[in-house]
């Protein structure tokens, strides 16, 4: 037995508690420590959690590096991971080093949103590699805990309204999946998901108060969860927490909610919706397109229209994310891959841009598209960077934005061509939102006042930038590495969802 | 040594772009152009020692594999691939020439802001690109440098970043292009489910086999090989501005001229003929989706000549003339001549980025003037520049002997009559209702061709100067590395034809592509267009003499009579001289109410409905549920028993009823 995903866990809350205990006060000091410990605290969480990639055998579908604990009243600590997982878990760790790194001009409270950082990584690595649903249920929700703290109290304007907001949407769509957990504790008798990948819930469909339930218990069960993950990727029309999340949380609150929270609701349909209940998933398939379709299109136009630049990243967002949960219910190989490729890419490429925002964010306090313009003038390497990551967010082939919009669409062709039509004509609106956005804020002459004394990107800035730059390209160009980690795990699923005939 | 042509352009994008703080601009522009200078030498080396009886294939390494899509970086060489390598690295390298004195001291800025460097480092980068799409095996490579060339065209006609105007066109191209993309990435799809691959040679071989069976797309059941050609179609349409989807390119002309020249006149617009060419044994045996190729090719050539009847600024007059000549490839193509396609696209490159350049060198000349009425005369100031626009415009004209291949065995002409007349007699020789079609609108438009190109010269070159008096006496003569290209460009406008009529249409055109171009065993063009009746041979060369003419007459003889003219038929004239107001039209029906459904999903759907729900929801509704709970609270005995009372009431009667 290893203890090395425990380890991975759990060192980022020892850094929150030697930050609790150890770093006291509030001085220009005891911040620049707190920073240092943070960063450092993430940056070795980053380096162990290679490890497992080194220890990972891809090849083998079974979770793997298992950790099996029993708790009290029956309740167990599981962790472990497979192909799919293991990229999430390594996605979280390699983002949060950016986010401390991009944070160092936080001045208010450094040591408090520092713990609440370190405390959030630890659970989002745990919503990853948990192996019980009891598990995963605390973990993924109390992830919220820091997260609303963060908006509420580091946000813009009206962090208290966005914060409410964001706690009340995930927390009502996570109780209806807090007593499908129940009812399938109580069916299967476990709460191990290994076990309850392969058990058969019922798909005879049944009358409940005069209700007709076509698929039975299944289809409730799937009802449940998909009502948890489809507010927490979000789907339309539950989305409309998101925009406003993310114009009042501070940059490093909008890059881990882009980056790593939004993906927990795409894993959470992978690891639950389809695996257990695939009757269900195959019943609901078109209701899944129809959702995700609309929502490629109607917040593509909405961003269209945005006046703030993180509402529009916000909204493309969500677009982006109607790829993902299109193509993990497409069930097949490409559509799924593509899904999970899309959603470590989108990781890195909305990291990004909201890095970018939070540049000019940082110099000018207004996120408002004008009273930007011409900033290439003066901050070349910035526009450089920021059409790097635009011309990604399009999805232009070369970057891994394409790879996974390509997957995505090629595995919907297969199962439903207007769906796949309808997702692609994405593709012409995100080029029009994507284009508008960067001509309004970086080109254009330079006129106005308050931009004539801007500075270029500095050492700091810049180094949080290439590496992502470096992975979004490498990716685009070279994405195997990636492919070949989940491409077993993905086949051995698809191969499930396949025997249902 | 195709892999050496490919990734040179690429290192002097990234020298040029990275390192120009370090090496200095002048070095940086010298390197980016001297690697596309070695390429350009490379692909002449290949194109004429080369005997492409094999495919060469080289696989680089795998990019995407998921399942049984397998995807890999590759190239593919024959004889399609080593034409446009030529007509890539050459122009590309002329214009890379050319670029070192048109971009010097450029108006658009500020002394001291550099911007030469990230001009050349943008050539290079798109060389690259365009050199990627052309060698690719596959669709999905073929796609990244589709895209790649688009991003290339956004950056550059975007390049004077400043004017509102340059960024507006940029925009459009990229967008427009990218519904071609649509397309292309659908024709992509379909491409792999029917033959669960995306190379090329798998679909070639599936082709026949496909033409009988059929996909249920949208609701219609298709044949599945026509399906694929008028997707793919669709995306040649975006990159080579056919109509419908060509409003793109006359905005382009934003963008410098050498950018022109390259990108919108030579190389990346004929992407769209290239793809077509290159999917003749998909094209061969769909023939409904080949008529449609050639009315569209046909209605693009015949439309973009019509307005260029009438443009002012220089630089749009060539643009519709481009947009023009691509609408009579896609028209041979269409009818099954892909050699006389390829043939125009090969001679279409020298002439018009002869003309281009030549458009520039006035332009430089006239300090960045482009208005042909504030010319005129200036053949007296520009002489060398004259003599070589002069070049340009018979080769796009089709100047030539009309019969001399009946006569002596051997077609003499400038390069566009060579090719230009083998598309209008291939046209004629399809037989079929689409070709003639084809054939009457190019008779027509190479009509309208004529007199545009003659218009152009005799009001920039003859006549009195209109212009500023202080601009006629300062204009010059460009540098002789402006005057080079120019040269090098009029010496293969006047020979090219001449000198590979037989490689590519005729005897040895069989020995020349070998597989590249299929031809279906019925389909004998190749043959047959030298057969056509002589009238047919001869009546474009009238078409042309009538165009020279008639602006002679109009533009050199009774000089008010154009404007009386256009006076007289001030509908007519409005009508051409705002583009058939397709512009107007896009903007009333796709662009406007796109815009509005956004506000609409946004003011309302969002705000009103989804988050008012919500709101009211949560800040309304449950506050009133709850303070109404909190009522019933209220500690009075007789309250609850009465609750106790009405609920057991209930319960008892629920049960009592089976």
């Amino acid at each position: 037995m290893t203890y090395l995903l425990s380890l991975v866990m759990f060192l980022p809350l020892v850094g929150a508690f030697v930050l609790a205990v150890f770093v006291t006060a509030n001085g220009q000091k005891t911040n620049q420590s707190a920073r240092a410990t943070a960063l450092f605290t993430s940056v070795a969480t980053f380096l162990v959690s290679l490890v497992i990639l080194l220890k990972f055998d891809a090849s083998d579908t079974e979770f793997q590096l298992v950790e099996e604990y029993t708790w009290i009243a029956g309740l167990n600590y599981r962790v472990g991971v497979d192909g799919i997982s293991v990229l999430f878990v390594i996605l979280t760790t390699a983002v949060m080093p950016l986010v401390f790194a991009s944070s160092l001009k936080i001045e208010s409270r450094v040591k408090e949103y520092m713990i609440c950082f370190l405390v959030l990584e630890t659970m989002m690595i745990g919503v990853f590699c948990s192996l019980d649903i009891i598990m995963f249920y605390v973990l993924f929700e109390s992830g919220l805990i820091p997260m609303f703290i963060i908006i509420g109290v580091w946000g813009g304007k009206e962090k208290v309204y966005a914060a409410f907001k964001f706690f009340l949407y995930t927390l009502l769509g996570s109780i209806l999946m807090l007593i499908a957990m129940l009812v399938i504790w109580f069916e299967a008798g476990t709460t191990d998901i290994r076990q309850l990948i392969n058990y058969n819930f019922s798909y005879d469909s049944f009358y409940f108060f005069s209700v007709y339930i076509p698929g039975g218990l299944q289809t409730l069960l799937w009802l449940a969860f998909f009502a948890s993950f489809a507010v927490k990727m979000p789907m339309w029309p539950f989305h409309t927490w998101l925009p406003d999340a993310h114009v009042q949380a501070p940059t490093g609150g909008s890059v881990v909610l882009a980056a790593i929270l939004l993906k927990m609701g795409g894993y959470g349909f992978l690891r639950f919706n389809l695996p257990m209940f695939p009757n269900a998933s195959m019943l609901f398939q078109d209701l899944v397109f129809l959702l995700s379709v609309v929502a490629i299109v109607y917040t593509s136009l909405v961003a269209l229209r945005q006046t703030d630049m993180k509402k529009l990243i916000a909204y493309s967002s969500v677009a982006h994310m109607g790829f993902v949960t299109m193509g993990i219910f497409s069930m097949n190989q490409q559509g799924i891959d593509g899904a999970i490729f899309q959603m470590l890419s989108h990781g890195f490429i909305s990291a990004a841009l909201f890095l970018i925002v939070g540049v000019v964010y940082e110099r000018l306090h207004t996120r408002q598209i004008e009273a930007y313009g011409g900033l290439v003038v003066r901050m070349p390497l910035y526009a450089l960077i920021f059409m790097f990551f635009t011309m990604a967010n399009i999805g232009l082939p070369g970057t891994s934005g394409f790879v996974g919009e390509f997957l995505t669409l090629i595995g919907v062709f297969q199962v439903s061509i207007f769906t796949a039509l309808g997702a692609a004509s994405g593709v012409v609106l995100s080029a029009a939102y994507g284009l508008w956005l960067y001509r309004r804020v970086v080109f254009g002459d330079l006129i106005k006042e308050s931009l004539k004394q801007l500075d270029d990107l500095t050492f700091r800035e810049r180094w949080v930038f290439y590496p992502l730059i470096g992975l979004t390209l490498f990716l685009g160009i070279f994405p195997s590495p990636v492919l070949s980690l989940i491409g077993p795990s993905v086949a051995s699923l698809v191969i499930k969802l396949s025997m249902l005939g | 040594m195709v892999i050496t042509v490919l990734f040179l352009p690429l290192l002097g994008a990234i020298i040029a772009g990275f390192f120009h703080p370090i090496f200095g601009e002048k070095m940086v522009k010298f390197f980016a152009s001297s690697c596309v200078f070695v390429g350009a030498i490379l692909s002449w080396t290949i194109f004429l020692v080369t005997d492409f009886s094999t495919v060469e294939k080289i696989h680089l390494f795998n990019w995407i594999s998921s399942g049984h899509l397998n995807v890999a970086w590759a190239i593919r060489l024959d004889a399609l691939t080593s034409i446009m390598l030529v007509v890539v690295c050459s122009v590309s390298f002329l214009v890379h020439l050319y670029s070192f004195g048109y971009m010097k001291a450029d108006h658009n800025w500020k002394q001291s802001e550099k911007y030469e460097a990230r001009f050349f480092s943008y050539l290079s980068f798109f060389t690259f690109a365009m050199l990627a799409l052309i060698t690719s095996d596959n669709f999905l490579q073929m796609f990244f440098g589709w895209e790649g060339v688009g991003v290339a065209s956004y950056l550059l006609i975007g390049f004077y970043y400043k004017k509102p105007s340059a960024n507006a066109a940029a925009i459009k191209a990229f967008v427009v292009n990218r519904i071609g993309d649509f397309g292309f990435i659908l024709g992509i799809f379909c491409v792999f489910i029917s033959t669960g691959s995306l190379y090329f040679d798998d679909l070639f071989v599936q082709a026949e086999s496909l033409a009988d069976e059929t996909i249920q797309f949208v609701g219609f059941k298709l044949n599945t090989i026509e399906l694929i050609a008028v997707l793919l179609f669709i995306g040649a349409m975006g990159k080579s501005a056919q109509l419908f989807l060509h409003t793109w390119l006359p905005d382009a002309m934003e963008g410098p001229t050498p950018v022109s020249a390259l990108i919108h006149a030579a190389t990346m617009v004929t992407a769209g003929v290239f793809l077509v060419c290159r999917m003749s044994p998909v094209m061969e045996f769909a023939p409904s989706a080949s008529a449609a190729v050639t009315v569209i090719g046909a209605s693009t050539a015949l439309f973009a000549a019509s307005v260029g009847l009438v443009q002012n600024d220089i630089k749009r007059i060539i643009a519709y003339s481009t947009c023009s000549q691509l609408g009579y490839m896609f028209a041979a193509a269409g009818v099954g001549f892909y050699q006389a396609a390829m043939f125009h696209l090969f001679t279409h490159a020298f002439f018009k980025a002869l003309l281009f350049l030549g458009a520039g060198s006035v332009i430089h000349g006239m300090h960045h003037e482009q208005d042909i009425r504030a010319f005129g005369g200036l053949r007296k100031k520009l002489p060398v520049t004259f003599v070589l626009m002069l070049v340009g415009t018979l080769a796009i004209t089709g100047v030539g002997i009309p019969l001399s291949y009946d006569l002596f065995h051997y077609s003499i002409g400038f390069s566009g009559f060579l090719s230009k007349d083998a598309i209008i007699e291939g046209a004629y020789a399809a037989n079929s209702s689409s070709g003639l079609f084809a054939f009457w609108a190019l008779i027509i438009a190479a009509l309208f061709t004529s007199f545009y190109s003659w218009r152009l010269i005799f009001l920039t070159f003859y006549g009195e100067f209109r212009g500023k008096n202080d601009d006629f006496l300062n204009a010059h003569e460009p540098e002789t590395t402006m005057l080079l290209p120019l040269l090098i460009l009029a010496i293969g406008s006047i020979f090219s034809g001449m000198i590979f009529y037989n490689s590519f249409v005729g005897s040895e055109a069989n020995d020349f592509f070998h597989d590249a171009i299929f031809n279906h065993q019925n389909n004998y063009i190749l043959k047959d267009f030298h057969y056509v009746p002589a009238w047919v041979k001869i009546l474009p060369f009238f078409a042309m003499l009538l165009g020279f003419f008639l602006a002679f007459n109009f533009y050199v003889m009774n000089t008010k009579a154009a404007s009386k003219l256009a006076a007289q038929h001030f509908g007519l004239y409005q009508f051409l001289y705002n583009k058939w107001f397709f512009d107007e039209l896009f903007q009333l029906l796709i662009v406007k109410p796109v815009l509005k459904i956004a506000d609409i999903f946004w003011r309302w759907g969002d705000e009103r409905f989804i988050d008012g729900f919500i709101n009211r929801l949560s800040l309304v509704v449950i506050p009133k549920l709850t303070s109404f709970y909190a009522r019933l609270q209220s500690g009075f005995l007789f309250h609850y028993a009465f609750g106790m009372i009405i609920g057991t009431t209930l319960i008892i009667t629920w049960f009592s009823f089976p």
